[in-house]
């Protein structure tokens, strides 16, 4: 029993990760149909914004340090997305491939240029002392860090519902995830709400990326190569612009992962790539999804 | 005077020539009826005039050029819209549709509510849930929040009940009291209620320009829009 509260536990945390990479992703495609690979590269340069801050200003890690370096890791992905969307993407609105070509040359430049800058060997992320202690739950010894991961991403779904349901630019991007076209002829500049939703996407990957640094041992230029691949997975599992089915699908890949590799060893992959395929031809808007009009 | 003028407005998509060259004047004060068999191009014009299809050829309004502006500024210069199929926001509440589109300090939820008290007692109801009729107030509604110069409405009668079909009528023959308006409407009782001019247009081009009055000339009506006027 306490093995299975052990897996469930770590399958949520894993899950919580998953969300922080898809989130944006969802809002990013929903509101926008921009397919973008290059945000991987927005959960590169979080960690490696919140390693260089928290190895440059701080030699001993605090948890204050370690807090502080997760916050600026999410702002340094949220404006690097910000610019990835005002220098590039911005020109590209309504062209697909061209748009789906040069976010895949954005995260390979970024890669490259984070290689150059940090080298091409995993980091080490360095973390508090408490991030590898486990703490009891019924008989189940649960590692610190998967609580972490749950908190912080139950935080920024917090923080993205508040600003989606309680606020204009919220408003303005729910409409504009159904209808772009009708949101603009009601007079509203619907960029600024793009703008915003690539800042908050960047913001969550960024975050993401100082976690997953520290879940996955360390942070090199192509480690959230993977990720992304989830993230995509993640998004299309739980239907494009939806934050709820965002959610949703990264909980059930993450329980559903952990528990099939400890039963069935090697086939947790395998499982998610079934779950995609079944959603795909059975609920092709995804779970929460949307049809598409 | 006129509040819209168009020169010339040319739309293409994909090789495929859907506006050649239309040219006509809405007067200020006025309403005036776009009218056309179906797939003539009407409700083209109108989202051309918006900006949101590209085309070419020149939209002025009150005199000033917004043929290269975008969308959301055509709107902000005082042009209201409501669209074919009223494209209401289905997973916002009624209210949410109406604040969403709060464009001037003062929004007129007093006309609004006047003309549809209805939307008022299920300002918290899930839009998409309404019946057509409702989606469609919320649609005349939300173009009604705001001070327009002119008024563009795309069928506003389209697929409804009768019963609504006179109580949108209604709403908009009021509304036409205060405002320019051009509108596509298929419904000629409802055209020759509230219209002064018409513009019939033809395979993507004006083929008539002139006074409502034309709507009572039998062979005119069956001529230009294949109906006959006992019919309508």
């Amino acid at each position: 029993m306490d093995t299975f509260i052990l897996i469930g536990i770590t399958g949520i945390g894993l899950g919580a990760l998953y969300f922080l990479v898809a989130c944006g992703l969802s809002l990013i495609y929903g509101l926008m149909g921009v397919l973008n690979f290059a945000h991987g590269a927005f959960l590169s340069v979080g960690a490696f914004a919140g390693y260089w801050f928290a190895v440059k200003l701080f030699p001993v890690t605090t948890n204050l340090s370690f807090a502080l370096s997760i916050i600026v890791g999410g702002i340094a992905g949220g404006l690097f997305a910000l610019l990835v969307e005002q220098l590039v993407i911005k020109r590209l609105y309504n062209r697909h491939i061209d748009q789906a070509l040069v976010t895949v040359g954005v995260s390979l430049v970024a890669a490259a240029m984070l290689g150059g800058w940090f080298g091409h060997d995993p980091l080490l992320l360095p973390t508090p002392t408490w991030w590898y202690n486990a703490i009891q739950i019924g008989e189940a010894f649960i590692p610190v860090d998967r609580l972490l991961y749950i908190g912080v991403s139950l935080i920024m779904l917090i923080l993205f519902v508040v600003i989606l349901r309680f606020t204009r630019i919220g408003l303005v991007i729910r409409a504009g995830v159904e209808n772009r076209t009708m949101v603009q002829a009601l007079g509203i500049n619907v960029k600024l709400a793009f703008s915003t939703v690539f800042f908050l996407g960047g913001l969550a990957a960024g975050v993401g990326g100082v976690l997953i640094a520290g879940y996955s041992g360390g942070v090199s230029p192509y480690f959230s190569g993977t990720w992304l691949i989830y993230g995509f997975i993640v998004v299309v599992v739980g239907g494009m612009g939806s934050l709820g089915g965002s959610a949703l699908a990264a909980l059930l890949i993450g329980i559903s992962r952990q528990y099939v590799n400890y039963y069935a060893p090697g086939l947790g992959d395998f499982v998610v790539v079934i779950l995609l395929a079944l959603v795909l031809i059975f609920r092709p808007q995804g779970l929460l999804g949307k049809v598409s009009h | 005077m006129s509040a819209l003028s168009i020169s010339d407005l040319r739309v293409e998509f994909s090789g495929s020539q859907i506006l050649k060259g239309v040219s006509f004047d809405v007067r200020a004060n006025s309403v005036t009826a776009l009218l056309g068999r179906n797939g003539v191009g009407k409700s083209s014009t109108l989202k051309a005039i918006l900006g949101i299809y590209p085309h070419a050829g020149k939209v002025e309004l009150g005199g000033e050029d917004i043929s290269r502006e975008q969308t959301y500024r055509i709107v902000q210069k005082g042009i209201g819209y409501i669209p074919e199929d009223r494209e209401i926001f289905a997973s916002l509440s009624v209210k949410e549709n109406l604040s969403l589109a709060e464009l001037d300090d003062a929004p007129n939820y007093e006309l609004a509510y006047s003309l549809f008290p209805e939307l008022k007692e299920r300002a918290n109801q899930r839009a998409g849930t309404l019946s057509g009729g409702q989606q469609q107030m919320v649609a005349i509604a939300r173009a009604l929040l705001n001070k327009s110069q002119i008024l563009l409405v795309d069928e506003p009668t389209k697929g409804l009940a009768p019963r609504l079909v006179t109580e949108v009528a209604d709403a908009l023959a009021r509304v036409a009291t205060e405002t320019t308006m051009l509108i596509v409407e298929q419904n000629l009782a409802l055209v020759r209620r509230i219209a002064k001019d018409i513009v019939v247009m033809d395979q993507g081009t004006v083929v008539f320009s002139g006074g409502i009055e034309n709507l009572n000339d039998d062979d005119f009506v069956h001529r230009h829009l294949g109906v006959s006027v006992k019919g309508h």
